[in-house]
């Protein structure tokens, strides 16, 4: 407490307004249909504003977005020509609503390097970005959970201070080590130097130990940090009173963690997890890029160097897309386990 | 410093001299080197000559991640000025424009905070071009959003808090407002958040780097370096891994500074936890006070109070605002802070303190039982468990029902009643022999002032507690205590019973104290009795008695010799009649 001053004001406060602050006024959760109404507009405002920032980025690039991407070689001509044929010749309304309604009926425009569909780049990338990202989510829950319940066990009570030490001081650090440096180190250890699994494929087909390191980079630092999280929130279950009448009822070790604890932390780490992804995201478009990975990551990076703004534009739609999507099921989710979360922010 | 401790924190520590010397010095001693190109050794694994291997142009790997760690960090803390000062712009607007005008505002923060920023930096990537410079600015400009929405969110719990308040009754402008009353107060947090930052953008830049869409050779980075070292992997692993261990160790460099200035600033330190140094546990009675002086430059607000208070007894601490009672209470528990100077000698038993608004003095962030554990954990090295058993148990002493659940929530929670059993129970965490309460009941309504009354009374039958209770209210202090100590401009004017001093005290001055408390049988037609004058200022020097000038039966020895304190009272012209 800090006493700045020798005086001591001791104005006695409104005794209404201590007994009632306006947290506890406004604390009563919203009905459940407008919670979810808002929640769906704030949905379509983001999506709005995606779909305006994907457009209006090609509008506010310096120089002829159409040149750039063809090169000082192309004549004047071509650039003309396909200047007309992306529409940029129109005005910039007209070239917005053209941009949303393409949006609509799926045609995210067409390559100006390629000259192919961007949906169909897309369509060809996608399932490998969505697969990448859904084993390292699966890798992520199933590591992460049992490794963060174990640490709680083992260091419950202030039991097996080394153990504690270990866990959080590795998972501290794995927790902070981005991903693709992971990458790099896992290629240069088990790739180069010990010559277990492969990195870069080049054939075409991707066997499953194709799916081991780059699904290891991008799982290590999301589990690192969920297995913190859930040895948090393990310790205060299993100090729980219900805890102590699991173990007062003399059940196998198996019984009282998997059937007393484990229900009581899956609502939690799932929400937690489902945040992750948005993360993961991010993360596998440097994965792609070390792995040469054929998904979406690569053909984004691809683009931005090649200046072909069409697919930069679709890719990043799709991006943008999957986090407000995946943001909304977790809210969504959230709200149901937890009505205090359907709080209006202000 | 608490980080230097574990290993984690030692080897983040190691990383930032690390860090330190590899920017100021490294383009110094390895300049050279990192452009040297060496055509008989191309490409070349790590060597004795080379202990990271050599590039393709025969270049030291080692060196050029050295001499690289001056632009890796510096366009780092490029990019963390362009967050912080357009997350300050952004996230302070609202406070300025006004509430139409601010509530879009933090909508479209809140729309953009949602996107990851390396989608943000990717983006706007594609609207600045690559190279260093607009590679700065598009990490620094996705990591506003968040800024922003950190210093919208801290400005607005700042927004309401009274000082902000009475600047905004005072006139104040928006715009001042925000310079002079919000910033400041938010400043910390915001520092701490910014050296986070700093690292994060550090690893971002590495990440657009590496992707090619940073820095731009001929000019390298850590990025770069790990790019290129990782197209010829297979040739020399070292050549990837040398700059990805220079941005691992960075990161952690800014990580561990981050964590610093958050202790530095949170006030987390062991030492400043401390109940304060000069008070000491020692038999018999439970708190003695001789010649205490507590001051402030040339203002001393409390000048040589001497009292003891015995083991289990209750004493009340009277006097009107500014009569230097709570600094007494303060200093008695040693929780006087600087500029403030304790002279005298305290000698305590393990104390206990309750303090005025119970709204403050839980932290809101924390659960109830958090807090009371605490005690248990910091004080006693009880294991969390055990210390959260007890906290609900100390709960459940103090009439708390459902304490296991109270434990679990939030102080907001709580009615000011609760909260200020919860602060009486987390006084019991320990095995007190004293519990300074001061003005415990003030905050409070009137039947709930009753009950905290009751529970003191019962808390110290039990623990056989002593209590100093600090009050402007002499009907509170008659309902719990058997002593009453009357100061007045920084003295104890008079030390007596509660029974005389219900039958007439003999200062002059605790009868005027008596005289303006209403009862049930004042006049309500004449208006409250009041005590004409006003006490010295604690600055100004006071020759004789401090309350002669507004007392009646002052003389002119009053005036010019501080009276002794003898029997009980210092005055020179004691009251003797019992009214």
């Amino acid at each position: 407490m800090a006493v700045p001053t020798p005086h001591h004001p001791a104005p006695p406060g409104d005794p209404v307004e201590e007994q009632a602050p306006p947290e506890e006024r406004s604390s009563r959760p919203a009905r459940p249909g407008a919670y979810l109404a808002r929640r769906f507009l704030r949905f379509l405002l983001s999506l709005l504003l995606l779909v305006t920032a994907t457009f209006g980025m090609v509008h506010v690039v310096p120089g002829d977005p159409v040149r750039a991407a063809l090169g000082i070689t192309a004549s004047p001509e071509l650039v003309a020509a396909r200047t007309h044929e992306l529409g940029l010749d129109l005005p910039v309304w007209e070239q917005y609503a053209r941009y949303a309604a393409g949006l609509f009926s799926g045609d995210l425009g067409t390559s100006m390097i390629s000259g192919l569909p961007v949906s169909q780049t897309i369509a060809d990338r996608l399932p490998y970005t969505v697969m990448l990202a859904l084993v390292a989510f699966a890798v992520v829950m199933v590591t992460a959970i049992p490794a963060g319940m174990a640490a709680a066990a083992w260091t419950r009570g202030g039991r097996g201070r080394a153990a504690e030490l270990l866990f959080t001081g590795a998972s501290g650090l794995l927790a902070v080590v981005p991903e693709f440096l992971l990458a790099v180190a896992m290629i240069v250890l088990f790739a180069v130097t010990w010559e277990l699994l492969p990195v870069a494929n080049v054939s075409g087909s991707l066997t499953p130990s194709y799916y081991v390191l780059p699904t290891l980079a991008l799982a290590v630092g999301p589990a690192a940090a969920l297995a913190r999280i859930v040895r948090v929130e393990a310790l205060s279950v299993l100090s729980s009173d219900f805890m102590r009448t699991a173990r007062a009822k003399r059940l196998p070790a198996r019984l009282i963690y998997l059937r007393h604890a484990l229900p009581n932390l899956l609502t939690g780490a799932l929400t937690i997890g489902g945040l992750l992804i948005s993360g993961l995201v991010a993360g596998s478009v440097l994965v792609e890029n070390v792995f040469v990975w054929p998904g979406l990551g690569s053909a984004l990076v691809e683009a931005i160097k090649a200046k072909d703004y069409p697919v930069v534009q679709g890719v990043v739609l799709v991006y943008g897309g999957a986090v407000l999507l995946v943001n909304l099921a977790v809210d969504v989710a959230l709200g149901r386990l937890d009505p205090r979360s359907t709080i209006k922010e202000d | 410093m608490r980080g230097l401790k574990t290993p984690l924190g030692a080897a983040a520590a190691l990383s930032l001299a690390f860090l330190l010397f590899a920017v100021v010095l490294g383009p110094i001693l390895w300049g050279d080197d990192a452009i040297k190109v060496d055509t008989m050794a191309l490409a070349q694994g790590a060597s004795a000559a080379h202990p990271m291997g050599t590039d393709g142009l025969g270049r030291d790997v080692l060196a050029r991640t050295m001499v690289a760690a001056r632009p890796s960090v510096g366009l780092a803390l490029l990019a963390t000025l362009i967050t912080v000062a357009g997350g300050l712009l952004l996230g302070g607007l609202p406070a300025v424009l006004g509430r139409r005008a601010g509530r879009l505002l933090n909508g479209f923060i809140g729309l953009v905070v949602a996107f990851p920023g390396l989608l943000i930096a990717l983006v706007l990537a594609v609207v600045l071009g690559s190279g260093g410079r607009p590679a700065a600015f598009a990490i620094g400009l996705a990591g506003v959003p968040a800024f922003a929405r950190l210093t919208q969110t801290l400005a607005a719990s700042v927004a309401g808090r009274d000082f902000v308040a009475a600047a905004r009754v005072l006139g104040v402008g928006r715009t001042r407002m925000l310079v002079r009353h919000i910033l400041p107060n938010i400043g910390e947090p915001l520092i701490v958040q910014a050296t986070l930052g700093a690292g994060g953008a550090l690893l971002a830049f590495a990440a657009l780097s590496f992707l090619g869409l940073g820095v731009q050779a001929p000019d390298y980075d850590w990025g770069l370096l790990l790019n290129e070292g990782l197209n010829r992997v297979y040739v020399n692993p070292a050549a990837a891994l040398a700059p990805g261990i220079a941005v691992v160790l960075a990161g952690l460099a800014f990580n561990v500074l981050g964590e610093y200035a958050a202790q530095v600033f949170g006030g987390r330190s062991p030492a400043a936890r401390g109940a304060g140094g000069s008070a000491r546990p020692v038999p018999g009675d439970a708190l003695t006070v001789k010649d205490l002086r507590v001051s402030y430059g040339p203002a001393v607000p409390v000048k040589g109070v001497s009292f003891t208070v015995g083991a289990g007894e209750r004493v009340g601490l009277v006097g009107e605002s500014g009569s230097g009672k709570s600094l007494t209470a303060l200093a008695a528990s040693g929780l006087v802070e600087p500029p403030g100077v304790v002279a005298g000698s305290i000698e305590a038993g393990e104390t206990a303190m309750v303090f005025q608004d119970p709204m403050t003095s839980l932290n809101p962030a924390l659960r109830v039982g958090t807090q009371l554990a605490e005690v248990a954990t910091a004080h006693e090295r009880l294991a969390r468990r055990a210390a959260g058993r007890r906290a609900v148990a100390r709960l459940t002493d103090v009439h708390i029902a459902a304490a296991a659940k109270v434990a679990r929530q939030y102080p907001h929670e709580l009615s000011g009643g609760m909260r200020q059993r919860a602060m009486i129970a987390m006084g019991l965490m320990g095995t007190p022999r004293l519990i300074i309460a001061d003005e415990p009941t003030t905050a409070l309504d009137v039947t709930v002032q009753k009950q905290i009354l009751d529970l003191l009374r019962e808390v110290s039958d039990s623990t056989g507690a002593a209590i100093l209770l600090i009050s402007h209210d002499l009907a509170v202090v008659a309902q719990l205590c058997s002593r009453v100590l009357v100061m007045y401009a920084g003295v104890i004017v008079e030390d007596l019973t509660v029974e005389r001093l219900v039958a007439g005290p003999a200062h002059p001055y605790t009868r005027a104290l008596l005289a303006s408390v209403p009862d049930m049988s004042a006049d309500r037609s004449q208006p409250l009795a009041t005590i004409p004058g006003r006490m010295p200022s604690p600055a100004d020097p006071v020759a004789g008695c401090p309350f002669a000038p507004r007392c009646p039966r002052a003389g002119d020895r009053c005036l010019t010799a501080m009276p002794p304190f003898e029997d009980g009272v210092a005055c020179w012209h004691p009251i003797k009649e019992v009214s």
